[in-house]
């Protein structure tokens, strides 16, 4: 088994003519480890996607390299794609075919034969709890039902990577749990997983380590932990209840925090991050109280990627 | 768990595989159409409607040139206007396969490259012969008969689908070129027109000076004015060269065809990687 399930090395890709070319990527580097889910984040145009196609052998890139399994993509995609699996961000099944009939369509294509195909069709199924629906037609599916349908088809071969590529976008949150079951289920048997995602949350839960993107490059990598001590550990978090007491909750917050805390005003929420985590929280309680300031929620809370997003990128997170 | 098999690296086994994998994409089609077979009835539902109209409400005030049954003279048309319809069904198949990302799992997968296009191109051949069947049964059934004998017969036949094979490359290269199914349908205002100025309904010979022979050099109406004359169907004489011909221009019109689109469309799909 290799280290690194995907190695990828300086890639570049531009689209359009010469003169007015778009960078898509531009010197981007990611280690992927066995075994692991790895988030890749980025606002909208950041690469997230060109970075995907290419590892998946479909698109070429300009410049760089990448292997996936021990196998260079360009070089060799026809060995690479034996050991891939894909879900873009449409469930790609054949609405007129039954989920039974779309994974064994699926597994003749990656040559089971027939009665391979079947079997492992029915295994699936089963797995991804669609044996009940395997013989209606896909297209009556629920929307998570649909993607679990995907999700099967990418694991016909039991591949050594998957890629998800914002497998959640437009899902209801019942069905991105269910979406989520499906991929901790995969990992627990050895797959490892590249996400990419604009839901910042759905990285914090599933990744154990995560590839920031912004221009076509790779600003920040590390665990979600440690990307949130990037940001400056914990914060003290006070939301009033009465509008009219923002501004005295702020100026209370900064004289415990010692910093400018950040504001927002439609949640009526102030919040400022803190060293001295418990004597902090307690200091800015017994402060609130004495000075007559209702409150309707204060806590200590870790940061969220959302900040580390902020920090890095400049940017607000697209969810 | 499955073991991971690469396809045989040796050109017997390539060969293998790109037809077996063909296969595979021919069956799913077929089980599309074996779980909803309406969907067939529907595409013919235009011919069938056609042949009603046309040849029971506007056919009394039809003229055949040189005399002769309009219904006779118009089912060689509704074969041929069913066959360039059929430009639509791979059109919106291969739109709606590259906009749901089945085109790209299937090349994220150890499949042969070659069966997306001819898994694509067999099973549309298959569901035009389907087609052609259905109508003509129709057709027999209107009082339509083919008069040619068995062998001209079954050329005619055999014409309508080499012209149905060379616009399954035009229909490629559309879905490839479009962004979405919606925008193919609007390919039925290119088709609808074309279809129309032909010999499919009216002889070019009947037309103004200036469009028959538009009419006349149009690819369709060389299929049309070929099937009328292996059919023993009237209407097959025209004055023009192209129309006096007509078995050899509905030879010529596919071939040149294929030979522009197939590599137009060849070159669209490879272009996805770049």
């Amino acid at each position: 088994m290799h280290e690194h399930a995907v190695l990828a090395e300086g890639l570049r890709k531009r689209y359009g003519k010469k003169n007015d070319a778009t960078h898509a990527l531009d010197g981007f580097d990611l280690a992927v480890r066995a075994g692991t889910v790895h988030g890749l984040l980025g606002p909208n145009g950041a690469g997230k996607t060109t970075a995907v196609r290419i590892l998946a052998t479909l698109l070429k890139p300009d410049g760089g390299q990448a292997r996936v399994a021990g196998v260079d993509v360009t070089r060799d995609p026809r060995a690479a794609r034996a050991r891939i699996g894909l879900v873009g961000q449409y469930a790609a099944v054949d609405e007129g075919l039954t989920g039974r009939q779309n994974l064994e369509l699926f597994g003749r294509l990656f040559h089971l034969g027939a009665r391979r195909a079947r079997t492992r069709a029915a295994e699936l199924l089963d797995r991804f709890g669609l044996t009940e629906a395997a013989d209606k037609g896909a297209g009556q599916y629920s929307g998570g039902m649909r993607r679990r349908l995907d999700l099967a088809a990418s694991m016909i071969l039991a591949p050594a990577v998957l890629y998800l590529d914002e497998p959640t976008t437009g899902l209801d949150p019942r069905a991105r749990g269910e979406v989520w079951d499906a991929v901790r289920t995969l990992v627990a048997g050895g797959t490892t997983v590249l996400l990419t995602t604009q839901y910042l949350d759905e990285a914090d839960r599933l990744a154990s380590r995560i590839t920031v993107m912004d221009r076509g490059r790779a600003i920040a990598d590390d665990s979600p932990d440690g990307l949130k001590d990037r940001v400056g550990g914990d914060r003290v978090e006070v939301v009033v209840a009465e509008h009219a007491d923002l501004p005295a909750a702020r100026a209370v917050l900064a004289r415990v925090a010692g910093t400018d805390p950040r504001t927002d005003e439609s949640e009526r929420r102030v919040h400022a991050p803190v060293t001295d985590r418990v004597a902090a929280l307690t200091e800015v309680a017994r402060t609130l109280q004495r000075e007559g300031i209702a409150v309707e929620d204060l806590a200590l809370r870790r940061p969220a990627l959302d900040d580390v997003f902020l920090r890095l990128t400049g940017q607000e997170a697209a969810a | 768990m499955s073991t991971v098999t690469t396809p045989a690296d040796t050109l017997g086994g390539r060969a293998y595989w790109a037809v077996a994998d063909c296969w595979t994409l021919v069956r799913r089609t077929l089980l599309n159409y074996r779980r909803q077979p309406i969907a067939i009835v529907w595409q013919l539902g235009f011919p069938i409607v056609s042949v009603l109209l046309y040849g029971f409400v506007f056919g009394s005030a039809m003229r055949v040139p040189g005399g002769g049954d309009y219904r006779e003279f118009l089912m060689p048309g509704m074969f041929t206007m069913t066959m360039a319809f059929g430009l639509m069904n791979t059109a919106t198949a291969v739109v709606s396969d590259s906009g749901k990302g089945v085109v790209d799992r299937f090349r994220s997968m150890p499949m042969a490259p070659s069966a997306v296009a001819t898994g694509r191109g067999l099973s549309d051949l298959l569901v035009a012969a389907a087609e052609l069947a259905i109508l003509a049964a129709t057709a027999l059934a209107i009082g339509w008969t083919s008069d040619g004998g068995t062998g001209p017969t079954l050329l005619g036949f055999g014409l309508l689908l080499l012209l149905r094979f060379s616009l399954i490359w035009v229909g490629v290269w559309c879905g490839l070129m479009v962004p979405n199914t919606e925008a193919a349908g609007a390919l039925y205002a290119v088709i609808f027109p074309v279809t129309m100025i032909s010999s499919v309904y009216v002889a070019p010979s009947l037309m103004p000076s200036w469009l028959g022979p538009v009419a006349a050099w149009n690819p369709i109406s060389s299929t049309v004015t070929a099937t009328r004359e292996l059919f023993g169907n009237p209407g097959a004489d025209g004055g023009t060269w192209v129309e006096q011909h007509a078995v050899l221009m509905a030879f010529a019109w596919p071939l040149v065809l294929t030979a522009v689109f197939l590599p137009l469309a060849v070159r669209r799909y490879q272009a996805l990687s770049r």
